[in-house]
């Protein structure tokens, strides 16, 4: 295998003396799509806000490009495109006026930005917003305009902080394919979500992040069979009945998480665990057989919900 | 990465990326900036001539201002706050917004940009709008014969230096306060008022008691302001002072922007 384009090593990051991200380690190879995935506060964004060369690291050593973003910062973010989660727009301007303004942060002349603007705009679907000022955008456009502005220097790297949090399902679904268009012509993306489906969707690889830790890393698929079961039934018997019959299911499966309204119960094939449940005389008053999810491996690693 | 990227361009340039985009989001405002440009001198120029002017001179004469009509004496004094005011507005809004309420710089700072060279554009650009704003005011001042045209063009960089001084301080203190509730207030009310009430503005720094006059000389507006009565009519300042004015004002710019620029560093890579 070829030199990583990311690698970083016992990456820590405290503020003040907390501990945001604790000696972390995880490489990303060329044309990857790799995604941090975790609940609120794990340390998602401060990782990422390290990797964009900006934010510097408490110990450890990262590498973007063979070069330490901390040492090489310019060079380094030459070549990467970057989407916070936060919208850092620059409201009072227009549309295409916020996509020209940063190209020129990048010393792309204007002829060449010019250009990018329109193949920008049709990509983030924002063509008859042109001249609008971005204060007056929907919040979704505005998340569009964001990653817009994150491709003009065309990077190799795309850092992306929760990109489609505040996108309707529709624009969610074609910003998923537009990324993996970009991931087609070689780009490599980093991401974090805390959607299961975006994290299924778009990464070949991802990391299960938790108070600053990493708990586990995989391809989304490795991972659901590494830490959960083929299947999944969940069954409801009403917020008290729940408790009490809790120790009698356990028994039955290979692994059961209690949750406040439902009980998780793991298991290769959920039809046959549902008919032995009824033949011991338990009636759910529901019941929902599923495939196991990311959201299971994470309930697993941590004992708790990603999305509470 | 495109190819169109020179990073080592940037690296020199980039501080000049900065203030060409700051000066296009001033752009925006150029109605307002105009109307604050003109209006404000119009308005002293109007209330000092025809009104305090002439009863200051009705009471003393022009022997308390070394026998100069009081509206020239105090014009370099006004043409020195009104850079420093274009400084500020140009500075602390441009900062704080920057660094918290929009957080501007951290995408300027997604890019090759550096820190150091957005302190360094924002700065500037709020010289770029302290020159425009006196060279209004100094043409006001010719419109309405206070000074005569000459020696007195000099009044420009004089102010400019003024302003850029304090802009340079101003800098590094609001890119320092992470808390900007009460700055706008204190800024005003504590710095900026008594800075101008005591800094020879209206009355020669000499004829304050002495313990008052400590305010004066901290103060850019005190500086610029008696290098500007020098450039504008017979003052009789000394070369040593003179020299001593260029100097603190200097020495402030160097020092401001020393520390804004790695303050601002200093915060964006938290
Ligand atoms: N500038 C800062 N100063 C102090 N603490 C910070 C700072 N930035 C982040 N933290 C803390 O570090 C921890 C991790 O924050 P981070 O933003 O990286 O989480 P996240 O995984 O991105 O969460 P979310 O899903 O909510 O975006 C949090 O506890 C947060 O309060
Ligand atoms: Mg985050």
């Amino acid at each position: 295998m070829s030199k990583p384009l990311i690698s970083v090593r016992g990456l820590t990051k405290k503020f003040d003396d907390f501990t945001a991200v604790d000696g972390i380690n995880f490489d990303v190879a060329k044309g990857e799509s790799f995604g941090l995935l975790g609940p609120n506060g794990a340390g998602k964004s401060t990782t990422m806000r390290i990797l964009s060369a900006t934010s510097t690291r408490t110990s450890g050593t990262v590498e973007i490009l063979d070069k330490d973003p901390e040492k090489f910062g310019p060079l380094v973010r030459a070549h990467l495109g970057v989407v916070p989660q936060q919208d850092n727009l620059d409201g009072e301007l227009t549309v295409s006026e916020n996509l020209f303004i940063y190209g020129r942060y990048f010393g792309l002349s204007k002829k060449f930005i010019n250009g990018k603007i329109e193949e920008l705009l049709e990509f983030a679907q924002l063509e008859e917003k042109r001249d609008v000022k971005v204060e007056a955008l929907s919040g979704g456009m505005k998340r569009r305009l964001t990653i817009a502005r994150g491709l003009v220097s065309e990077p190799d790297i795309l850092l992306l902080d929760e990109p489609t949090t505040g996108l309707d399902p529709q624009a969610r679904h074609i910003l998923w394919d537009r990324l993996f268009r970009l991931k087609e012509q070689g780009v490599t993306l980093v991401l974090t979500t805390h959607f299961m489906d975006e994290a299924e969707q778009l990464c070949d690889r991802l990391v299960v992040m938790d108070k600053g830790a990493i708990m586990a890393e995989g391809s989304p698929q490795g991972l659901i069979k590494e830490y959960s079961s083929k299947e999944v039934l969940e069954v409801r018997f009403g917020s008290d009945r729940n408790k009490q019959v809790a120790p009698q299911l356990a028994q039955m499966c290979e692994r059961m998480e209690t949750l406040p309204d439902r009980l998780l119960m793991y298991t290769e094939d959920g039809e046959k665990l549902l008919e032995r449940i009824a033949a011991a005389n338990l009636h759910p008053t529901t019941s929902l057989v599923r495939r196991s999810s990311l959201e299971d491996v994470f309930l697993r690693l941590t004992g708790r919900t990603l999305i509470e | 990465m495109n190819t169109g990227i020179d990073v080592s361009r940037i690296e020199r340039f980039g501080a000049l990326y900065i203030a060409a985009a700051r000066l296009k989001s001033m752009s925006k405002w150029k109605v307002i900036i105009a109307a604050v440009d003109i209006g404000n001198p119009l308005f002293y120029l109007i209330a000092v001539g025809i009104g305090i002017g002439v009863l200051v001179e009705k009471g003393s004469g022009t022997s308390g201002t070394s026998g100069i009509k009081y509206i020239a004496f105090i014009a370099p004094a006004l043409l020195a706050s009104s850079a420093i005011a274009a400084v500020m507005d140009e500075t602390v809004f441009p900062t704080i917004e920057g660094f918290k309420w929009r957080k501007l710089f951290f995408a300027q700072n997604a890019t090759p940009i550096t820190g150091r060279q957005i302190a360094l554009g924002v700065y500037l650009s709020a010289l770029c709008r302290a020159i425009s704003s006196v060279s209004i005011y100094y043409t006001l001042l010719i419109a309405f014969n206070v000074v005569e045209f000459g020696l007195s063009a000099l009044l420009i960089p004089v102010a400019v230096l003024g302003g850029g001084a304090f802009g340079a301080i101003i800098l590094y203190a609001a890119a320092k306060i992470e808390k900007d509730d009460q700055f706008f207030n204190i800024l005003g009310r504590l710095v900026i008022m008594p800075m101008f009430l005591f800094s020879g503005t209206f009355f020669p720094l000499s004829s304050m008691p002495i313990y008052l006059q400590p305010i004066g000389w901290v103060s850019p507006l005190w500086h610029a302001t008696e290098l500007g009565r020098e450039a504008a009519f017979d003052y009789g300042l000394s070369a040593l002072m003179v020299g001593v004015h260029i100097t603190y004002l200097s020495t402030l710019v160097i020092l401001g922007i020393t520390l804004a620029m790695s303050q601002f560093e200093r915060r964006l890579a938290k």
